[in-house]
C-alpha cells in the first residue's frame, strides 16, 4: 500500500507540473482558445472511433474465436488465413489500401467508416486469438461436468466457459483495447480528423510542435491510464 | 434400470469396449473394478452419452441414450455423475456451484434452487461452507461438493468415476462415508473404483473389466472374496497385497 501511494503521488506531481507548464506555455504561445477547442474535438473523435472499433472488433472476435475452436480443419484454414493477413500487414498499409479501393470501386463511404472498418477488422483478428485461448483455458473435464449436470451446449458456454475464460484472458483483452486507442492515430493518414490529425494541422498553423505533441501525449495517457487502472481493479475482483 | 447391450466403443483404431452387456436395477449398487485402460471409465461416459458408441445400445428407463432423436440434456438430468478430478466451478461459491444447474437446467427459482442446494450440502457435511470458493477447500471437500452438486439435480442414478483416486489418502474416508450414506438411502449407483474393500462392503454386484470385456460378474462374495477367473485372481492379488 505504501509503495502505491508513493506511485500515485509521483503521478499527481508530474500531472500538476505538466498542466502548469502547459498553461504557462500555451499563454506564451500563439495558440488560441479556439485551437484548444479544435484539439478537444479531435480527442472526441479518437475516443469515438476507438470505442466503435473495439466494440465491433470484440463482437466479431468472439464469433471468430468460437468458430476457431468449433469448426473443422477446412473452415479453420480459411478463417486463420484471413486473420493472419489482418494481423501481419501493418495497419497503416491496410488503411491506405482499403481507402484507395473504396475510391477505385467508387463506393460512397465516410472516412470515419473506412477507418472504423479497418480498425475493427484489425482488432477482431487479435481478439480472436484471445478468445480462442480463453475457451481453451477451460479444462475439458470441467465442461464435461457441466454437461453431465444437464446443461446444454450454450448453457455450458454462458455459465462456465465464458466467465472462466474471461478471467483467464481479461488482461490480454485490455492490452488490445489500449493498443487500439493508440493505433487509432494511424487513421489520420486517410484524413480523419482525430487527435493526431488535428494536432498536425495546429502544428502547421502555429509552429508549436513540441508543446502540442506533449499535450496530446498527455491526452492519450489520460484516456488510457484510467482504463488500465480500472482493469487492474476488475481483475482483482474477478480473481478467485 | 440401466441396461447396456453389446456396447462397442473405439477411439480411432483402438477398441476400448468390446461388447459390454450389463444391467443395473433400481436401488442396486454396482462396482466396476479392473486395471487402467480396461475401459471401465469409458463405459461410464457412454452411459450418459458424454462419449458416443459405435455399436450396441445403452437404455436408461426404456430410453435409448444414443438415439439422435432424444434430448440428451433431459436424460442427463436423471443421471448424476462425479468425476475423478472434482471439477468444481472455481468462479462460483460452494452454494452457487450446487444451485446453478437446478436453477438453469430445471428452471427452479433462485431461492428454491438454493434451498435444495443447501439441503444436499448439509447432507455431505458442507453446511458451514456455503459462501466459500472451492479453491479454498481440500480435495475431499471439493469432491463432496461435486457429489452434492450432482445430487441437487435429484437424479435417479449416480455414476462415480474413480472419485477417490486423486485424493490424499487421509481424505478418502470422508468421501467414501458420503457414498455409504447414499447407499443406505437406496440410491442406484455405478462406482468405478480402486477401493476393493469398499466395493466389497457396499456393492450388490461387482464387474471385473479386462481389456474392454467383462471378465467376471457377480456378487462381491464371489468376484472379490472368491474369484473364479484366473485374471480376476491375478488382478486382486496385485491390488490387495
Amino acid at each position: 500500500m505504501k509503495n502505491k501511494q508513493i506511485k500515485y503521488l509521483i503521478y499527481a506531481l508530474i500531472f500538476i507540473y505538466a498542466v502548469y507548464q502547459t498553461i504557462v506555455s500555451v499563454k506564451a504561445s500563439s495558440l488560441t482558445y479556439y485551437d484548444l477547442e479544435f484539439l478537444l474535438e479531435g480527442l472526441e473523435r479518437t475516443v469515438y472511433i476507438s470505442v466503435v472499433s473495439i466494440a465491433i472488433g470484440t463482437f466479431f472476435g468472439l464469433i471468430f474465436g468460437w468458430m476457431k475452436v468449433s469448426m473443422g480443419t477446412f473452415g479453420n484454414i480459411i478463417l486463420s488465413g484471413f486473420l493472419d493477413i489482418l494481423r501481419s500487414v501493418p495497419l497503416i498499409i491496410q488503411l491506405i489500401l482499403f481507402y484507395a479501393f473504396m475510391g477505385i470501386l467508387e463506393i460512397d463511404i465516410s472516412i470515419f467508416w473506412v477507418g472504423a472498418i479497418i480498425l475493427s477488422a484489425y482488432t477482431s483478428a487479435f481478439v480472436t486469438e484471445v478468445v480462442r485461448a480463453g475457451i481453451e483455458s477451460v479444462p475439458l473435464t470441467t465442461r464435461r461436468a457441466a454437461r453431465s449436470l444437464g446443461m446444454t451446449y450454450w448453457q455450458d458456454y454462458r455459465y462456465i466457459v465464458f466467465p472462466l475464460g474471461l478471467r483467464a484472458v481479461f488482461p490480454s483483452w485490455i492490452s488490445i483495447v489500449l493498443s487500439v486507442i493508440k493505433d487509432s492515430a494511424l487513421v489520420s493518414v486517410i484524413g480523419y480528423l482525430e487527435l493526431l490529425k488535428t494536432t498536425e494541422e495546429l502544428i502547421a498553423k502555429t509552429n508549436e510542435a513540441l508543446l502540442l505533441l506533449l499535450g496530446i501525449g498527455l491526452f492519450y495517457f489520460i484516456i488510457s491510464y484510467p482504463i488500465s487502472l480500472y482493469a487492474a481493479k476488475l481483475e482483482r475482483k474477478l480473481k478467485v | 434400470m440401466i441396461e447396456l447391450k453389446n456396447v462397442h466403443k473405439s477411439f480411432g483404431d483402438l477398441e476400448v469396449l468390446k461388447g459390454i452387456d450389463l444391467t443395473v436395477n433400481k436401488g442396486e449398487v454396482l462396482s466396476v473394478i479392473g486395471g487402467s485402460g480396461s475401459g471401465k471409465s469409458t463405459m461410464l461416459y457412454c452411459i450418459n452419452a458424454i462419449e458416443n458408441i459405435q455399436k450396441g445400445e445403452v437404455i436408461v428407463d426404456g430410453t435409448s441414450v444414443h438415439d439422435e432423436n432424444i434430448n440428451i440434456n433431459i436424460l442427463r438430468q436423471k443421471i448424476g455423475m462425479v468425476f475423478q478430478q472434482w471439477n468444481s466451478f472455481p468462479h462460483l461459491t460452494v452454494l452457487e456451484n450446487a444451485a446453478l444447474s437446478p436453477q438453469i437446467v430445471l428452471g427452479k427459482s433462485k431461492s428454491e434452487a438454493e434451498k435444495i442446494a443447501k439441503e444436499h450440502l448439509d447432507h455431505v457435511g458442507l453446511g458451514d461452507k456455503f459462501n466459500v470458493y472451492p479453491g479454498r477447500m481440500s480435495g475431499g471437500q471439493q469432491q463432496r461438493l461435486a457429489i452434492a452438486r450432482a445430487l441437487a439435480m435429484e437424479p435417479e442414478y449416480m455414476l462415480f468415476d474413480e472419485i477417490t483416486s486423486a485424493l490424499d489418502p487421509e481424505l478418502v474416508g470422508e468421501v467414501l462415508d458420503t457414498l455409504r450414506l447414499l447407499r443406505k438411502e437406496g440410491m442406484t449407483m455405478i462406482c468405478v473404483t480402486h477401493e476393493i474393500a469398499f466395493a466389497r462392503e457396499v456393492s450388490d454386484n461387482v464387474a471385473f473389466f479386462h481389456k474392454g470385456v467383462i471378465e467376471e460378474f457377480g456378487p462381491p462374495s464371489q468376484v472379490i472374496s472368491n474369484p473364479q477367473k484366473e485374471r480376476t485372481q491375478q488382478f486382486l492379488s496385485k491390488v490387495l497385497q
